[in-house]
């Protein structure tokens, strides 16, 4: 035990008088930056796509977005995140010649990959709400896409939103991953203090207890807005 | 008002209108019965098109909404509808579910004349004869401030003032098809589609739902009814058609349809139901 106290000091050494804790810090709104925006493009663009794959296909524009929305799809499910953020970092930027800062490339990647994933989350849930709540939004003039949006959809939202929690947390996870094009995040400041301490229990165990209240906490906030969704319900 | 020619419907290989010609007048109180699955839902759900027929024609003031070129949306805000499972937006209070369509509508043709507008102005600046510009009498504050004034005043008028601001998930069946008949009402429509409006209601709510149907039709609503309520259509329909198996038998007044049946099918079904 005794030598568990001396990495311990070591560890508090870089973390604390050296400024670790900033680079923590940094790592920590990176990641909870880039799971935040990137699960709101996926929502936005996952919600486009689900709705693309409800449309009735008489015609042809809709059968032809379905088929694109299909590949789009199969693409972000079908390969590792690291592939994407590595092939639009090192192989997309390059080719069509801009140059964006690792974590805004790293927020797009994961705002495209959950997209894919929120889109199958968000048409099941727009095939749970009822057929009737679309027929009486037509009947009053309203058009499919006014009554998806103002009607289907927010219930849709509502019906999904412990699975969209779990995605939310899937992707605070991944976020590991962004050091792989240079990013800071929670798991790349760890590493560092690790490297500079020689010293790598203490700062991993550490990192795994943030990874742990961090995603105890999400929970919870998904707890107490289902709760305050349900309660809207009731009022009265 | 609206004029049925040879309409028909299939699902798939399903045929379920087999060709239907009728006229509704403005003012008519049309009473739809048969046996089930005789096509008398598919029938009302053509006249707003809500089933797009696969032939034949409806011609609601003079257009024939069942050719697909024509902006249906623009059509139903004249042709309220009433469903058996009423339909209320969940995710909407009671004020909101009335106040929707109405605000929705008005707000985007509002928009739509500011646009028109906008572009009118720039024109004018190399035009020599200025065009005129559309009229804006309205804000968007106006219109949703009318358009709740009016759904509270239809809400007072069914008793149920003080549910403006609740769910529908907290009211009776009763209470929801109320709010449902109101809610297509605000839309001023010119002819109202029900489609077995008590059927999904406890027997001790149908009372209330029907009373609200007889005053519109007192008041000289045009109106579709498909019913299973023989005596409701006997005292309220002006007209009644008997339907089965895709084809109108009988239309006759509800005196002579039900007292006098001619089709022995209208028999048969009488008989069971009376
Ligand atoms: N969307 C649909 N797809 C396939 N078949 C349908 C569809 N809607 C109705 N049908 C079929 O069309 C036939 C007529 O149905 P419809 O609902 O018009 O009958 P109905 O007279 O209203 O009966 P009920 O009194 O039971 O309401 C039925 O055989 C039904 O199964
Ligand atoms: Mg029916």
């Amino acid at each position: 035990m005794g030598s568990f106290g001396i990495k311990l000091e070591e560890f508090w050494k870089v973390f604390y008088q050296h400024g670790g804790y900033k680079r923590v810090i940094t790592g920590l709104q990176n990641t909870v930056y880039i799971a935040v925006v990137g699960l709101a493009i996926g929502i936005i663009i996952g919600t486009l796509i689900a709705v693309v794959k409800v449309l009735p296909k008489y015609r042809l524009l809709p059968r032809i977005l379905n088929k694109f929305c299909n590949f789009y799809v199969a693409m972000f499910r079908g390969t590792p995140i690291v592939v994407q953020l590595l092939v639009a970092y090192y192989v997309i930027l390059p080719l069509i010649g801009t140059n964006l800062p690792a974590l805004n490339v790293c927020v797009l990647v994961f705002g495209f990959n959950s997209a894919a994933y929120v889109s199958e989350i968000m048409r099941s849930g727009i095939m749970s709400v009822d057929i009737g709540q679309m027929e009486a939004g037509r009947a009053l003039g309203l058009s499919y896409g006014v009554t998806m949006m103002k009607i289907v959809v927010p219930q849709a939202i509502k019906n999904i939103l412990p699975t969209l929690g779990n995605e939310f947390i899937a992707l605070i996870k991944e976020t590991s991953v962004v050091s792989f094009v240079g990013a800071i995040d929670l798991y790349t400041a760890f590493k560092d203090i690790g490297n500079n301490s020689y010293e790598f229990m203490v700062p991993y165990l550490v990192m795994a207890l943030i990874y742990i209240v961090l995603v105890l906490l999400i929970t919870l906030l998904i707890k107490v807005m289902e709760r305050s969704l349900r309660k809207s319900d009731r009022s009265h | 008002m609206i004029e049925v020619i040879d309409l028909k419907k299939s699902f798939g290989e399903l045929e379920v209108l087999k060709g239907i010609t009728t006229t509704i007048k403005a003012g008519e109180k049309v009473a739809i019965i048969g046996p089930s699955g005789s096509g008398k839902s598919t029938f009302l759900r053509c006249l707003n098109c809500m089933e797009d027929p696969t032939g034949g024609a409806v011609i609601f003031d003079g257009v024939n909404i069942a050719d697909m070129k024509v902006d249906i949306n623009a059509h139903r805000r004249h042709m309220g509808m009433v469903f058996q499972q009423f339909n209320l937006f969940n995710n909407k209070t009671v004020l909101g579910n009335i106040m929707l369509a109405p605000v929705h509508i008005a707000l985007s043709d509002l928009r739509k004349k500011k646009v028109k507008n906008f572009f009118l102005k720039i024109g004018n600046l190399f035009r020599k004869n200025k065009k005129p510009l559309y009229k804006i009498n309205t804000t968007k504050a106006k219109i949703k401030e009318e358009a709740r004034e009016n759904a509270l005043r239809l809400l007072k008028r069914i008793g149920l003032e003080d549910k403006a601001d609740a769910y529908p998930s907290t009211l009776s069946g009763g209470q929801k098809q109320r709010i449902a008949i109101i809610r297509a009402l605000a839309m001023n429509p010119k002819v109202m589609l029900f489609d077995e409006p008590t059927s999904a209601l406890d027997p001790e709510m149908v009372g209330e739902v029907l009373d609200l149907i007889k005053q519109l039709a007192d008041e000289g609503m045009t109106m579709v009814i498909v019913t299973h309520e023989m005596g409701f259509a006997r005292e309220v329909a002006t007209r009644v058609l008997f339907m089965d198996d895709g084809k109108i038998l009988e239309d006759n007044t509800p005196e002579e349809l039900f007292g006098n049946p001619q089709n022995p099918r209208t028999k048969e079904f009488l008989s069971k139901v009376l």
